[in-house]
C-alpha cells in the first residue's frame, strides 16, 4: 500500500555564521490517511523544522515529502498549519480571519452564501460562533487557538499540521481543546501531525508517537504505536494499565536515553556544532 | 507587538478611560491619580507657569519695552481677533458697495466690458492674523499630503525590496538631516524657473513653502513605512504563504494592515516636523502665513509687538498640538492598532 503522506529520508542543513549545521538527518515516516501522529522530542531538536518541511515552508536539503505521491514543493492550503502563536491577523475579526482562508480556498468553487455558511460552520465546530465580530486582542488565548484551528479546518486540508497548538494554554483550557480536537478528528477523519512537549497529550491524542533524538543531526529515535480504543476518555484511560505503559515508554525515551546532562534550550546545543567540511558541498 | 499591549483593553468604560487619557496625556498613572491626574494637575501646571511668567516678565526690559506678561498677551489676542472682525466688516461693506455699483451700471445700460471690470474688482486689505493662520494651515496640509503621497509608496517598495532599499538608503540618510532653511533658496529658485504661467492657480510663495514642507516631511514617513513593511510578523507571512495569497492580495491583506501603525507613526512625525518647518520657511522667505506675521511684528517694533508675537507663539504651539491629536484620532479610526499610546 502506498502511504498517504510520506516523509522520505529528509535531512536539512542550515548555513550559520559558524558554518554548516546539520539539524535533521534521515527522517523517514509513512503516515496513513486519518492517522494522528505526534512528534515529541527535546526542545530545539528540530520538530518545528520537520513540520515546516512538510508544510512546504522550508525546503529539505536531502530527501523530500510526498503527499498522495506528489512532491511537496511549496506551502499550500492542502497542508493547513496551526501555528504555536495562533497567528491570527490582528486587524481582522474572528469571522474575517476564517473567511479570508475560505475565500482563498473556495473562491471559485463555492458561492458567496456557501462560503459564509462554511465559515460559520467551522467556527461553530470549535464553539466560537458567539464571538464572530470580536478581534483577536479581545478574546482569550484558548479562543484564539480555537479560531486558528477553525481557520485550518475550513481549508479542508488533506493534512492538518499543528505546532504545539496547546502549548501556550493553561491546563484546563488545554484539556478542553484536546477533547474538542479528538471529537472533530473523529468526525472528519483528518490526518493530523502534531508537535507536543506533553507526554500525556501525545498518548491521549495519537495513533503513533514519533520520538526524536537530540540534535544536531536529529532523527527518529523510536516510534510507538498507541493501541488504545477510540473514542478515548481521559478519565477511563487513567485507570488503564496500557495507557501507563505507553506513557512510561515515552518518558523513558525522553529522560533516560536522551536526556544528556546539558541545558535544554531552543538554541543550538552547547556542544560543538558539527561543522561539515565545506568541500562536501562543492 | 501592540496587539499584546495589555494596559489599555476594552474592559469597563473605554470611552471614559480614553477621555481621561486625552486630558492628562497619559494613561499610566490613571489608577493612582484619577481625577487629580486628569484635570487638577494639568491645570496646576498651567497656573504655575503663568505665575512664573508674569513674575519673570516684569523683570525684563527689552528695546521694545517691558516683556509682556500673560495679561498683555491675552489683551493682544483679543485685539487681533477684533482687528480680524473689523477687516471682515470692511470687506463685507466693500462687496456690498460693489454690488450696488454693478446694479446701477446694469440699470444705466453700460457695456459688457465695463461690467466685467467692475465685477473683477477685489478687496485688497491686509491679511489679518486669522487669515495668516489659515494660509499656514492650508500650506502645511498641502505639503504634508504631497509628502505622504510620495513617501508611502516609496516606503512600501523599500520595505518589500531589499535591493531598492539599498539603493535608496544613502539618499534618505543624506537628505533627511538637511534643514528647511537650506532647501528654501533652492526651492525658491527652482519654482521661479519652472512655474511660469500667466494665470497662476496658486501663488509662487505658496508653492515654495509647501514644497519646502514636503521635502522635510518625506523622510520620517519613508523610514517608518519601510520598517513597518519590512518587519511584518514572520508567522503572518507564513499564513499568507500557506493560503497562497497572490502578490497583490498579500500586500493589501497582510503587509499594509500590518504596517499601518508604523505608517501612521511616520506620518505623525512628519506632520510635526512639517509644521515647524513651515513657520521657519515663511519667516525666512517672507511667504504669507504665521511665520511672516511673526517676522512683520518683529520688524514693526511697536510697543505691542512682543505681546503679539507671543500670541502667535502660543497659537503655533496649540495648532501643532491639535494637528498631532488629529493624526492620532485618524490613526485610531483607520488603524487596527487601537492601543496606540496617546502622548
Ligand atoms: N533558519 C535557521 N538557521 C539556522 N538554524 C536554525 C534555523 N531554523 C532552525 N534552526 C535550528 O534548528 C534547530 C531546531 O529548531 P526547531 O525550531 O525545529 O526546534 P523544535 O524542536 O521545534 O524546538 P522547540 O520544541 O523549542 O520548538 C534549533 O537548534 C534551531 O536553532
Ligand atoms: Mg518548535
Amino acid at each position: 500500500m502506498q502511504s498517504f503522506l510520506k516523509i522520505d529520508h529528509v535531512g536539512i542543513t542550515f548555513d550559520t555564521p559558524k558554518g554548516k549545521l546539520e539539524i535533521l538527518k534521515d527522517i523517514k515516516l509513512d503516515i496513513a490517511q486519518g492517522e494522528v501522529v505526534s512528534l515529541i522530542g527535546h526542545s530545539g531538536c528540530g520538530k518545528s523544522t520537520v513540520l515546516n518541511i512538510v508544510a512546504g515552508l522550508l525546503r529539505a536539503s536531502e530527501g523530500g515529502v510526498l503527499l498522495e505521491e506528489r512532491e511537496v514543493t511549496e506551502p499550500g492550503p492542502d497542508r493547513a498549519v496551526v501555528f504555536q502563536q495562533h497567528s491570527l491577523l490582528p486587524w481582522l475579526t474572528v469571522y474575517d480571519n476564517v473567511r479570508l482562508a475560505v475565500d482563498q480556498v473556495f473562491g471559485r468553487t463555492k458561492t458567496r452564501k456557501e462560503r459564509d455558511e462554511w465559515t460559520r460552520h467551522n467556527l461553530a465546530l470549535v464553539h466560537m460562533e458567539h464571538a464572530l465580530e470580536r478581534r483577536p486582542h479581545e478574546i482569550s488565548g484558548g479562543m484564539k487557538q480555537r479560531v486558528g484551528i477553525a481557520r485550518a479546518l475550513a481549508m479542508e486540508p488533506k493534512v492538518l499540521l499543528m505546532d504545539e497548538p496547546f502549548g501556550a494554554l493553561d491546563s484546563l483550557t488545554r484539556t478542553h481543546m484536546q477533547d474538542s480536537l479528538m471529537e472533530i478528528q473523529a468526525r472528519l477523519n483528518n490526518t493530523v501531525v502534531l508537535i507536543t512537549h506533553d507526554v500525556d497529550e501525545a498518548v491521549l491524542l495519537s495513533d503513533r508517537i514519533v520520538m526524536m533524538t537530540n540534535g544536531p543531526s536529529a532523527t527518529i529515535g523510536q516510534v510507538l504505536d498507541v493501541d488504545l480504543l477510540r473514542p478515548r476518555d481521559r478519565l477511563a484511560l487513567a485507570e488503564e494499565p496500557t495507557y501507563h505503559h505507553y506513557r512510561a515508554e515515552v518518558v523513558k525515551f525522553l529522560h533516560e536515553r536522551h536526556d544528556k546532562p546539558r541545558l535544554v534550550s531552543s538554541n543550538p546545543p552547547q556542544q560543538e556544532p558539527r561543522a561539515l567540511p565545506l568541500a562536501a558541498n562543492g | 507587538m501592540a496587539a499584546t499591549n495589555l494596559t489599555t483593553k476594552t474592559f469597563a468604560l473605554p470611552w471614559l478611560a480614553r477621555a481621561l487619557d486625552w486630558l492628562s496625556g497619559s494613561g499610566i498613572d490613571r489608577i493612582a491619580g484619577g481625577l487629580a491626574h486628569a484635570l487638577l494637575l494639568p491645570l496646576l501646571g498651567i497656573g504655575i507657569f503663568l505665575l512664573l511668567w508674569s513674575a519673570g516678565a516684569a523683570q525684563v526690559q527689552t528695546s521694545l519695552g517691558q516683556l509682556p506678561g500673560p495679561a498683555q498677551v491675552w489683551e493682544q489676542g483679543q485685539r487681533l481677533w477684533a482687528e480680524h472682525r473689523a477687516e471682515r466688516g470692511r470687506e463685507a461693506a466693500f462687496s456690498e458697495r460693489l454690488d450696488e455699483r454693478y446694479e446701477k451700471a446694469v440699470a444705466a445700460g453700460r457695456s459688457a466690458e465695463d461690467l466685467a471690470k467692475i465685477r473683477a474688482r477685489r478687496y485688497t486689505g491686509n491679511p489679518t492674523f486669522v487669515d495668516q493662520i489659515w494660509t499656514s494651515l492650508i500650506t502645511v496640509a498641502t505639503g504634508f499630503l504631497l509628502a505622504s503621497i510620495i513617501a508611502i509608496p516609496i516606503g512600501i517598495v523599500c520595505g518589500m525590496n531589499a535591493a531598492f532599499y539599498a539603493a535608496m538608503n544613502p539618499l534618505i540618510q543624506i537628505f533627511k538631516p538637511v534643514s528647511p532653511l537650506a532647501w528654501l533658496p533652492l526651492v525658491t529658485l527652482i519654482v521661479s524657473a519652472l512655474y511660469v504661467t500667466d494665470d497662476p492657480l496658486v501663488s509662487k510663495s505658496f508653492l515654495t513653502s509647501a514644497i519646502t514642507v514636503t521635502l522635510c516631511c518625506l523622510w520620517p514617513t519613508i523610514i517608518n513605512t519601510t520598517v513597518g513593511v519590512a518587519t511584518v510578523d514572520k508567522d503572518l507571512m507564513n499564513v499568507s504563504r500557506v493560503l497562497r495569497l497572490g502578490w497583490f492580495k498579500q500586500t493589501v491583506k497582510i503587509i499594509l494592515p500590518s504596517a499601518m501603525p508604523m505608517i501612521f507613526t511616520g506620518m505623525r512625525l512628519s506632520l510635526g516636523i512639517g509644521w515647524m518647518v513651515l513657520i521657519a520657511a515663511e519667516m525666512l522667505a517672507q511667504n504669507p502665513g504665521l511665520g511672516k506675521f511673526v517676522w512683520d511684528e518683529f520688524q514693526n517694533g511697536s510697543s505691542n509687538s512682543l505681546a503679539r508675537i507671543m500670541v502667535a507663539v502660543l497659537v503655533i504651539g496649540f495648532i501643532g498640538f491639535l494637528l498631532d491629536r488629529g493624526m492620532l484620532m485618524l490613526q485610531r479610526r483607520f488603524s487596527w492598532d487601537k492601543d496606540a499610546i496617546l502622548r
